[in-house]
């Protein structure tokens, strides 16, 4: 099927899985539609095979190096390294609300550039929450630093979000590159961050916590040993022109393996953290948004999108991709814009990054159609009001777009 | 007589220390803390927000997991606020929601209610309540007594009010 008819039911495929991941009926996996739509896009010749044999192979990679930073995260978490983050946060706080705010700032933007945003979302959160109860401090400002961190501080490296692994493929630019062009963006959007949490939970960060009592830190020094040596490997197999996907496989099997044999994970467990729902979801989303793009929508976007690597072209690149980001997902504005901006080049592809990476702290479930949907579906239920969330979103998003992405562009006339 | 006590992390010690020689001794004491359910679904959401990890997500939700700690924390915050105030037989009122809306229903049951100021303290106002505490003594259904959960800042800490700022520097010295 080719032409139009066959763009019109891409387009449909593609709204279909979207909302089948948003809306999850009967708590399904998102698999149960993504899976088939792709098949049938290939099925019907929507998408040629060559070509979508192109795009799977560009994707594996990919999909095998964030299996490889989910099973990383997950067997860290069973080794206690998040525990032990919140008892070692807790104790260097001394109790003091605005030093607990700094290391929340620091921990947070670390696992989320090492282990992903979903290890910090996931993992971290329900950490810090328990350490500000510990400590008797009022939660607030650190469960909202993290879920914006979770985003915001996802920029520096290919593994810190998804939407990175998939440019970074993109680009062709070399791991240690990536992380050199944003480093400066990912300080900025940090520091912007700090300084409107900081004012805005003043009310919050009040008082002298508990100290924390005389537990020792014991740092759980072999899963820390594994991820550090792990992220030396992703520069050093960079340098060398290896894949640094074996770097992170690497890591995960250093740290699956003793799990194996002490019997602290079971072969379930690591299946289970591999994820493979979720990764043949990636692979199907790819497959079916190339299908879109291929059968005209790409030179649409080509058309829309700004040319160039001046700076108002790189601020028009981070807001389109942040309002595309808001307006149906990260995932599937960044497969849609891809194309158009690396063709361009590395700097567009990370002006787009910053748009799809920091425009989700808009709303607290990363788009406004998730957000609809929750409303609706908890109409009758007690959603709490969300207004200061959304209100934080509103005044740091547009000061982090804007902030990163002049940092970018500074960075792109340094080091690029 | 009634007096409850809201309580909430960062200003209860103070608040018990600044309150507990004011109570009248027949008064019925009770002690309130209230879990912030947003806080807790800001959470939750952000976990859910994540598409296509749909095995990766904690089975019962992260806002439950995160709940039960949470009223834990609040007993044991309430608890050590009981021993604080040397008074075991108080009652004590643990409520999950948005903080300023259950203050003000709980309220409802007491004929004073004992806050603390929250926001800048360090100077006498502006700003001295956080915006839940604002809510609460815009809004209460019983008389409100509030406290300096530490010292009170000198009166000399308020700004002078503009005009008789400009007035000072173009009036001639009087006298």
């Amino acid at each position: 099927m080719s032409g139009a008819p066959g763009e019109t039911l891409a387009i449909v495929l593609l709204a279909a899985t979207l909302i089948a991941a948003v809306v999850r009926p009967r708590r399904l996996s998102e698999v149960v539609v993504s899976v088939p739509a792709a098949a049938l896009v290939l099925a019907l010749g929507i998408l040629p095979l060559h070509v979508a044999a192109k795009e799977a192979r560009s994707l594996g990679p990919t999909i095998g190096f964030l299996a490889a930073v989910l099973v990383l995260a997950e067997m860290a978490r069973r080794d206690g390294l998040f525990a032990a983050a919140g008892t070692w946060m807790a104790a260097a706080s001394r109790g003091r609300p605005v030093a607990l705010l700094g290391l929340v700032f620091v921990v947070g933007s670390t696992v989320t550039a090492i282990l992903s945003l979903d290890a910090t979302v996931v993992l971290l959160t329900p950490v810090v929450f328990a350490t500000a109860a510990t400590l008797r401090l009022r939660a607030r400002p650190h469960v909202y630093a993290c879920t914006h961190l979770a985003n915001s501080a996802s920029l520096l490296l290919p593994v810190s979000n998804l939407t990175n692994l998939l440019a970074y493929r993109a680009s062709g630019l070399s791991f240690t590159r990536f992380g050199t062009i944003m480093a400066l963006p990912w300080l900025a959007a940090i520091a912007v961050e700090w300084l409107v949490l900081r004012r805005f939970f003043a009310s919050d960060l009040v008082g002298r916590g508990v100290k924390d009592s005389e537990r020792p830190v014991a740092l759980p020094v072999y899963p820390l040993a594994v991820i550090a040596l792990t992220l030396v490997g992703f520069f050093v197999t960079s340098i060398a022109h290896i894949d640094p996907a074996f770097a992170a496989a690497a890591g995960a099997i250093a740290l699956v393996l003793p799990a194996l044999r002490s019997g602290k994970a079971s072969l379930g467990d690591v299946g289970r953290a591999v994820d493979i729902p979720f990764l043949a979801f990636v692979l199907a989303l790819g497959l079916i948004v190339s299908a879109v793009s291929y059968r005209g929508l790409g030179s649409a976007v080509n058309d829309l999108v700004p040319h160039g690597s001046s700076l108002w072209s790189l601020l028009a690149l981070a807001a389109i991709a942040a309002v595309l980001a808001n307006a149906i997902n990260n995932l599937p504005a960044v497969l849609l814009l891809l194309p158009a901006a690396a063709a361009v080049g590395a700097g567009p592809v990370m002006a787009v990054l910053i748009g799809v990476n920091t425009g989700p702290n808009l709303t607290y479930v990363g788009s406004l159609a998730t957000l609809l949907w929750r409303r609706t579906l908890r109409r009758h239920e007690v959603e709490p009001p969300m207004s200061e969330f959304l209100r934080l979103g509103a005044l740091t998003v547009p000061l982090v777009l804007l902030v990163a992405t002049l940092a970018l562009w500074l960075s792109l006339r340094v080091v690029g | 007589m009634h007096v409850m006590l809201w309580l909430a992390e960062g200003t209860w010690e103070g608040c018990i220390d600044a309150a507990a020689p004011l109570i009248p001794e027949d008064a019925r004491v009770s002690l309130l803390y209230v879990v912030p359910e947003d806080v807790l679904h800001a959470a939750g959401a952000a976990a859910e927000g994540l598409i296509g990890r749909w095995r990766s997500r904690p089975q019962t939700g992260l806002t439950e997991q995160m709940a039960a700690e949470a009223m834990a924390s609040g007993e044991a915050l309430v608890a050590a606020a009981a021993e604080l105030l040397g008074q075991a037989d108080v009652g004590r009122v643990i409520r999950r929601g948005r903080i300023e809306r259950e203050v003000v229903q709980a309220a409802e049951a007491a004929d004073l209610l004992v806050a603390a100021r929250d926001g800048d303290r360090s100077r006498l106002g502006p700003h001295s309540l956080g915006p839940a505490t604002r809510f609460v003594v815009d809004h209460a259904p019983c008389s409100v007594l509030l406290v300096w959960p530490d010292e009170a800042p000198d009166v000399d800490s308020i700004p002078p009010p503009p005009e008789s700022r400009r007035r000072d520097q173009s009036a001639p010295p009087r006298g």
